[in-house]
C-alpha cells in the first residue's frame, strides 16, 4: 500500500510542478491545488496504514487506526481551500487590472516596467 | 495551567472580529484598534513579568495529558517577542492614521492588522509543531490581504508571486511535519525534543532538519530563497511594509531558532554548520543588495536580509553568549526596522519620490527628521550605546568562543557596509543641493506621521541604554534556548 501511495504522491507532485512552471496563471493555481493534495496524501501515508477499526477505545481494543493524520489533513485541506479561493479571486482581479494572465509579462519592478 | 498566556492571542482576534462591523466608520475603527492593542500590551507585559518570576507558562487545551493535547507554551523567548510585536504594532497603527489613506482604512485594513498579530503571537506561543503551521497560515492569510489591499497594479503583480512562494513553502511545511511525525510519532514540540534525544538524531532527522531550514528560511528570507522579498515588500504602502519588515521575517527566524535549539541539537557539525554558512552568505547577499540600489525602500529592505543573517549567525554558534546576543539583536532589529521604515516613509512623503538621486538638502527644511534618522541609522549599525550594539557584541563574542574567527570578523565587517548603505540615504537625501520636494505636504499629516516615529526611535534609544535592566530577561531566554530540558521539563510537568 505504501508503494502505491508513494507513486500517487510522486505523480501528483510531478504534475503540480509541471503546472506551476507554466506561464498561465490559471494553470499555476491548479498546480498549487495538486501540490497540496499530494502533501495531504503524504501525511496519510506517513501515519502508516496499521489498524483497521475506527479509534474508539475501550478495554481490549488493540487494532485501531491512528486518528491524528486525519485530523491534520482535515486542517490542512481547509487551509488550502481558503488559500486557493483567495488566489483565484486575486487572479481574476489581476487579470482585470493588468490585462494579462501571462506570468512572463508580470516580471520586473517599478523601474524596468 | 494558566489561561492568562492566551490573552495576547485572543484579544487581537476578538478585536479583529468586532472591527469587521462598522467598516465605514473610521473613528470607530481607529479607536477600537488602539484600545485592543493597549489591552493586549498590558496583558503581554504582565505575561513577561509572570514568566520571569514563575518560569515558562503552559496551557494544554481541554485538560488533556501533555503529549496528546494541543499545548501553548509561553517561555521567556516567546513572551518577549509577543510583547515586542504588540508594542510595534501599536506604533505602526498610530503611524498609519496619517499615511494609510481613507480607502484602505474603510476596507478592512485594521482587521487585517489585528489578524496578522493574532497569527504572529500564536506562532511565537505555540508548543505544537502542527499548530505552528496553522498560525503561520493565519498570519500569511492576513498578510495576503494586506499586501494586495488597495489593488494597485504593482501590488497585484507582486502579491501573486508572494502568494505562490508562500503556498509552495506551506506545502513543504506540511510535508516536513508529516515526515517528522512518521519518525518520532508525536507533534508536541517538547515531546519531539525528548524523543529525538532518545534516538540520538539518526540521518533521517538531519534531512528533516534541513527541510525545516528550507521551509522557515523561505519565510525568513535566508540566502538562496530570499529572492521574493525585495520586490514583494516594495509593493504595499509604508505602514504595511513596516509591519511586514518588522514582524514577518522574524517569525521565520524564531521558528528556525526554536527548531534548531530544541530538536536538532545532536548533529551540530552538520546542521549548525550549514546554518552558519547560509547565514554568512545571507549577510553578503544582503550587503550587495543594499549597496546596489538607489531606491530608499530597497536599501532598507535588503537590510532586513542582512539582519536575518546576523541573528541566524548567532543561533548557529549554539553557546549561551551568542544566543543571548541573538535574542538582543532579534528584538533590536524588530524595533529599529519598524522605526527606519517609518522614517523613510516620511522622507518619501515629503519628497514624493523613492529615488535617492532626486532627493537632497532635506536637512534645511526638516532638521528634526534628519537627526532622528541619524540616530536610527546609528542604532541599526550598532554604535554604542544605541540598541544594536550589545546584541552584535554578544553574537561576535559567541562566534569567537565557538572558534569561528573568520566568519565572526566577516559579520563585524558587514556592520561597515550597513553603515555605508544607510549613510548613503543620509548623504543623498539630507545633505547637498536641494532636491525634489513634494508640493502638497500638509503640516498636520506630517506631524501625525512624525510623532509615533519619534517615540519609537526614543524607545530604541532606551532599549540600548537600558541593556543593564534587560539582561536578566534576555539571559533567561538564552538559558531556555541553550538548554532544552528547561523547556521540556516545564511542558511535561505542566500537563499533570
Amino acid at each position: 500500500m505504501e508503494i502505491v501511495m508513494a507513486f500517487v504522491c510522486g505523480f501528483l507532485f510531478m504534475a503540480a510542478i509541471y503546472l506551476i512552471l507554466s506561464r498561465s496563471l490559471l494553470r499555476i493555481i491548479i498546480g498549487t491545488g495538486l501540490l497540496s493534495h499530494g502533501a495531504h496524501l503524504l501525511i496519510l501515508t506517513m501515519g502508516s496504514f496499521k489498524g483497521s477499526a475506527p479509534p474508539v477505545l475501550s478495554d481490549g481494543v488493540t487494532d485501531y487506526v491512528d486518528p491524528l493524520p486525519q485530523a491534520l489533513i482535515l486542517t490542512a485541506i481547509v487551509i488550502s481551500f481558503g488559500v486557493t479561493a483567495f488566489f483565484l479571486v486575486l487572479a481574476y482581479r489581476a487579470y482585470h487590472e493588468l490585462r494579462t494572465d501571462d506570468m512572463t509579462l508580470m516580471k520586473g519592478s517599478e523601474e524596468n516596467e | 495551567m494558566n489561561n492568562f498566556l492566551l490573552l495576547p492571542i485572543i484579544i487581537p482576534f476578538f478585536f479583529a472580529m468586532i472591527l469587521m462591523f462598522g467598516q465605514k466608520k473610521i473613528a470607530y475603527q481607529r479607536i477600537t484598534t488602539l484600545l485592543g492593542l493597549v489591552i493586549s500590551i498590558i496583558c503581554a507585559a504582565g505575561l513577561v513579568l509572570n514568566v520571569y518570576e514563575n518560569g515558562p507558562q503552559i496551557v494544554t487545551f481541554g485538560n488533556w495529558p501533555v503529549p496528546f493535547g494541543i499545548t501553548m507554551v509561553s517561555d521567556m523567548v516567546a513572551a518577549l517577542l509577543v510583547l515586542t510585536t504588540l508594542v510595534l504594532t501599536f506604533f505602526i497603527v498610530w503611524y498609519g492614521f496619517g499615511s494609510i489613506g481613507k480607502e484602505r482604512e474603510q476596507f478592512f485594513y485594521y482587521p487585517g492588522v489585528m489578524f496578522i498579530i493574532t497569527g504572529v503571537n500564536g506562532a511565537f506561543t505555540t508548543g505544537d509543531i502542527f499548530n505552528l503551521f496553522v498560525f503561520f497560515e493565519v498570519l500569511l492569510m492576513a498578510s495576503y490581504l494586506l499586501i494586495v489591499l488597495g489593488g494597485e497594479k504593482a501590488q497585484l503583480r507582486e502579491s501573486i508571486k508572494y502568494i505562490l512562494v508562500n503556498v509552495i513553502s506551506s506545502a513543504l511545511f506540511v510535508i516536513t511535519v508529516a515526515y517528522l511525525y512518521s519518525v518520532v510519532g508525536t507533534l508536541n514540540m517538547a515531546d519531539i525534543s525528548l524523543r529525538i534525544a532518545e534516538i540520538n538524531q539518526p540521518g533521517i532527522l538531519t534531512v528533516i532538519a534541513v527541510l525545516f531550514l528550507l521551509v522557515f528560511g523561505m519565510k525568513a528570507a535566508i540566502f538562496p530563497i530570499y529572492f521574493w522579498l525585495p520586490s514583494a515588500y516594495s509593493a504595499p504602502p509604508i505602514p504595511v511594509l513596516a509591519l511586514f519588515g518588522a514582524l514577518l521575517t522574524k517569525v521565520g527566524v524564531y521558528a528556525i531558532s526554536r527548531t534548531y535549539t530544541l530538536f536538532f541539537t545532536h548533529d551540530l557539525s552538520f546542521t549548525h554548520e550549514l546554518l552558519l554558512i547560509l547565514a554568512v552568505i545571507t549577510i553578503v547577499a544582503g550587503c550587495i543588495g543594499a549597496l546596489a540600489h538607489f531606491d530608499v525602500k530597497q536599501i532598507i529592505i535588503y537590510n532586513i536580509v542582512i539582519a536575518v543573517g546576523v541573528i541566524l549567525f548567532g543561533v548557529a554558534q549554539m553557546n549561551e553568549v551568542a544566543l543571548e546576543g541573538a535574542m538582543f539583536y532579534l528584538i533590536h532589529d524588530m524595533i529599529i526596522k519598524a522605526a527606519l521604515f517609518m522614517l523613510i516613509g516620511i522622507v518619501i512623503y515629503v519628497t514624493g519620490t523613492t529615488n535617492l538621486r532626486k532627493m537632497g538638502g532635506l536637512i534645511q527644511t526638516y532638521p528634526a527628521l534628519c537627526w532622528f534618522f541619524l540616530i536610527a541609522a546609528f542604532g541599526l549599525v550598532g554604535v554604542p550605546p544605541l540598541s544594536g550594539f550589545i546584541g552584535k557584541l554578544l553574537i561576535i563574542q559567541g562566534g569567537f568562543e565557538a572558534g569561528n574567527t573568520w566568519s565572526s570578523l566577516l559579520v563585524l565587517a558587514s556592520s561597515i557596509i550597513v553603515l555605508l548603505s544607510v549613510m548613503r540615504i543620509f548623504i543623498y537625501a539630507f545633505w547637498g543641493e536641494k532636491g525634489q520636494l513634494s508640493e502638497n505636504v500638509q503640516k498636520s499629516k506630517y506631524n501625525r506621521m512624525f510623532i509615533p516615529t519619534v517615540l519609537l526611535v526614543i524607545l530604541s534609544i532606551f532599549y540600548g541604554i537600558g541593556t543593564e535592566w534587560l539582561t536578566p530577561f534576555m539571559g533567561d531566554a538564552a538559558k531556555i534556548l541553550i538548554d532544552p530540558s528547561i523547556y521540556t521539563d516545564a511542558v511535561m510537568k505542566g500537563g499533570e
